[in-house]
């Protein structure tokens, strides 16, 4: 031990190295850790991992397809967390360019998932001298992980008096682990939580340290279930330090090209902001009123998509929490500065009851998640179950999502106060929300079948309760597994696409069309949908190729973007990412390989889906909830809507209906609907009808590895 | 009539200018893209500039969710 700390530590293995420099956005090596066999090795970044995997996302995915077996799943030893940031990740020169990306196989989904996040973790990394941390195996014994790039040391170790929920890492991480105030800048612990490990839907919180509350905060890898990988493999921190970061840290090939670029977007953000999003004053909060006024907003398990009492949460709602005028980036440089914070939270229930915390968010997705979706108008539960869920390791998304399920299946005698151990779990009671969360952390009661997530809990109530499987079919908002990020689809045909023909299920990052096809009428005929469906989703994987934020492609844009052509891709942003990645790499490329990049990693993704036994037609499938009204209260809060449509699109006549005839007419006709779109976007993809990637395809996009090809063959 | 995003008729009247109808379609997001048969209409317009008969209208939102 070559410091003295409070904690007691004990070192199982260590590895000595001199850290590899940066140079052009990538360091040439990845580090693995094995918490089995308390091995630590560099491995070589080959050429074509950067030619075709590029960094991210890519990276993370080209290790672990090498690193499990086919029939590996999410809790065997072999299953691997990979950790990447990317070559652009930790420019300071432009916002939102510290993102991570991480993979691994899903205890939700049992495929690959792939989960971005804010931070400072992973261009720390970098800067430590790894373009990727690969971490198999699973330790005896609880353990940490320290990478000090400072001293060229890695260690795994025991630490038992290391804590697990992650807002107590954070203080251990300031506490004991830095050795002085600049120490904190530089250092970055990847954690979970209690509830990580009693769940499926565990996520993992990335720390930041913040200079001006002088304290650590958290940005989650929330989707999928990784902190329940994390915490199986009996690992409580990963901690990373590095020199200090500069403005060259990142060693680009043109360093004033990319100034440039950034001088371009701080100004836009400086000048626009105000008038567009306000994401500096709020962040994502702006969207709870927006998706309310159009019909979007998921209200009581996705059964509408609006609500009177929606202003309680509504973005002004939020601004009177957050603390305002602190420069509220998850990396060094971002300008757009989203990543606010409640202050001086006390802590209502729970262990931590009495506990003065900072909650970093609530973002969109928690208020419509756990608020509208679960019934819950009120700002101050949803706070409690923000900071909860993060320091329990519990994903926002999946629990409200989740909650939601559970509540309707409360409310139709599906469950009663028996089956949920005494918890009154209808729509806006946010006490029975709250403690069905501490059960989770707790593992205790119902929690413990609640916190499986919804595909379990479905299986579970019609084994034992004897539930019509139909209906949860239906009303369980799920799809591969994987709960629903909090937008309502169901006028949204390319919408529905958007969240069912992924890879990793229904999370919005892959593709989020709504306005597009929904209000503005932008996407008209199958094919328009089809080739949204294929573009976009590879922009956005192109972000988490490159350690991008999505935020400042299109939450500003410029005044002029009325007078382009495609004002939804925002084309002079997307010339910033160009100048951006060759000014970075020196890999001089056009707008158009973005795409070509991008879809390397996706399909290789697919193909990943499909080794490891999904990846199929019939996984695209999505719950009818998301495609249309399920129960007749659903088509008659609409019925104007869908009586339209029944007249104007089927010929039918409403008025010699009754609703149980209009909910069945109307479910047949989108669920063809569905289908035809699957056909259009695989043909877009050049899969076949069966989803898979054909071998033209592959040989297009540089991935026809003999191992690769191998797995679509059999589905040919 | 006019024609709202190649989709919603809308009943014309005289007078209705770009904020009205953007009021009757409920379009309350800021970010938006408006074209009154091809023509960008800037925003510090959109209270006085009014729609003829039979215009085509475009209300583009630039939003693409989190």
């Amino acid at each position: 031990m070559s410091k003295q700390t409070k904690t007691t530590r004990r070192v199982l293995a260590e590895y000595t190295y001199e850290p590899a420099s940066v140079e052009k956005g990538y360091t040439g090596q990845t580090l693995y850790v094995n918490v089995s066999e308390h091995t630590i090795a560099a491995k070589p970044v080959t050429d074509v991992m950067k030619d075709k995997f590029i960094g991210g996302r890519g990276f993370g995915l080209w290790l672990l397809w090498h690193g499990v077996k086919d029939e590996t799943r999410w809790d065997d030893p072999e299953n691997e967390i990979v950790v990447s940031s990317g070559p652009c990740g930790g420019t300071t020169q432009y916002p939102g360019a510290g993102k991570s990306l991480v993979v691994s196989i899903s205890p939700l989904t049992n495929v690959v998932v792939d989960s971005n996040v804010g931070g400072h973790f992973g261009p720390l990394l970098k800067f430590a001298g790894w373009d990727a941390l690969e971490i198999q195996g699973k330790a005896e014994k609880e353990v940490i992980v320290v990478i000090d790039g400072s001293t060229g040391r890695i260690t795994i170790e025991e630490a038992p008096d290391v804590p697990v929920d992650t807002h107590l890492v954070g203080h251990w991480l300031i506490n004991d682990m830095a050795e002085s105030e600049e120490d904190r800048y530089y250092m970055s612990v990847i954690s979970a939580g209690t509830g990580a490990e009693h769940t499926r839907m565990g996520c993992l919180n990335f720390s930041l340290y913040d200079r001006k509350r002088q304290a650590p905060r958290f940005k989650q890898a929330g989707r999928g279930g990784i902190g329940t990988v994390f915490r199986d493999k009996r690992i409580k921190a990963v901690v990373v330090k590095s020199d200090p970061v500069r403005g060259d840290s990142n060693a680009p090939a043109d360093p004033a090209r990319i100034s440039r670029a950034g001088i371009r977007l701080h100004k836009e953000i400086h000048g626009y902001d105000n008038e567009q999003c306000k994401m500096r004053v709020t962040g994502t909060s702006y969207l709870v009123q927006i998706m309310n006024d159009y019909d979007l907003l998921p209200v009581h398990n996705f059964r509408f998509g609006s609500h009177p009492d929606s202003p309680k949460i509504k973005r002004e709602v939020w601004e009177d929490y957050f603390t305002q005028g602190l420069p509220d980036g998850c990396w060094y440089g971002c300008t757009l500065a989203c990543a606010h914070a409640v202050d001086g939270y006390t802590v209502r229930t729970g262990p931590y009851q009495g506990e003065v915390v900072i909650v970093d968010g609530p973002e969109y997705e928690t208020i419509a998640g756990v608020g509208s979706n679960c019934g819950i108008f009120d700002p101050e539960p949803i706070l409690e179950i923000n900071f909860y869920c993060d320091t329990y390791g519990i994903d926002t998304i999946s629990f409200g999502t989740g909650t939601a399920f559970v509540m309707e299946c409360y409310e139709a005698g599906v469950l009663d106060r028996e089956k949920t151990g005494g918890l009154e779990l209808r729509f806006g009671n946010a006490d029975a929300a709250i403690e069905l969360l501490h059960q989770m952390g707790q593992d205790e009661g119902f929690g413990k079948i609640a916190g499986q997530g919804i595909r379990r809990m479905k299986e579970y109530f019609v084994r034992e309760y004897g539930a019509d499987a139909d209906f949860l079919n239906d009303i369980g908002m799920e799809a591969k597994g994987l709960e629903y990020s909090e937008y309502v689809t169901k006028e949204s045909l390319a919408q529905q696409g958007g969240y069912g023909l992924t890879n990793k299920g229904p999370q919005h990052d892959e593709a989020w069309l709504i306005f597009m096809d929904q209000v503005s009428n932008l996407l008209p005929t199958f094919d328009d949908k089809a080739e949204a469906l294929h573009y976009f989703p590879m922009f956005r994987t192109w972000f988490g190729l490159c350690g991008f934020c999505k935020l400042p492609w299109n939450d500003i844009s410029p005044p002029d973007n009325k007078y382009t052509d495609e004002p939804a891709k925002i084309p002079e942003h997307v010339q910033n990412y160009v100048d951006l990645f060759s000014g970075v790499t020196g890999r001089e490329i056009a707008k158009e390989d973005l795409i070509t990049m991008s879809e390397a990693v996706y399909n290789f993704q697919r193909v990943f889906n499909i080794r490891l036994g999904y990846g199929l037609r019939d996984h695209d499938d999505v719950p009818y909830r998301s495609q249309g009204p399920v129960t007749v209260e659903e088509y008659e809060s609409r019925t104007e809507r869908y009586d339209k449509q029944l007249q104007e699109v089927l010929g039918l006549d409403p008025a010699k209906m009754s609703t149980e005839e209009k909910v069945a007419a109307l479910r047949e006709y989108r669920e063809g609907q569905y289908e035809k779109l699957k056909d259009a976007v695989y043909e877009r993809r050049g899969w076949t009808k069966n989803a898979v990637p054909k071998v033209e395809t592959l040989k297009r996009l540089g991935i026809d590895f003999p191992d690769v090809v191998a797995v679509v063959q059999k589905h040919l | 009539m006019i024609r709202v995003n190649n989709r919603d008729e809308i009943e014309w009247q005289d007078g209705l200018t770009v904020s009205d109808l953007l009021e009757r379609c409920r379009y309350t997001f800021a970010h938006i893209i408006v074209k009154i048969d091809g023509e960008v209409i800037l925003p510090e317009e959109y209270d006085t500039r009014v729609i003829p008969d039979g215009a085509q209208v475009h209300v583009i939102h630039l939003i693409a969710g989190g």
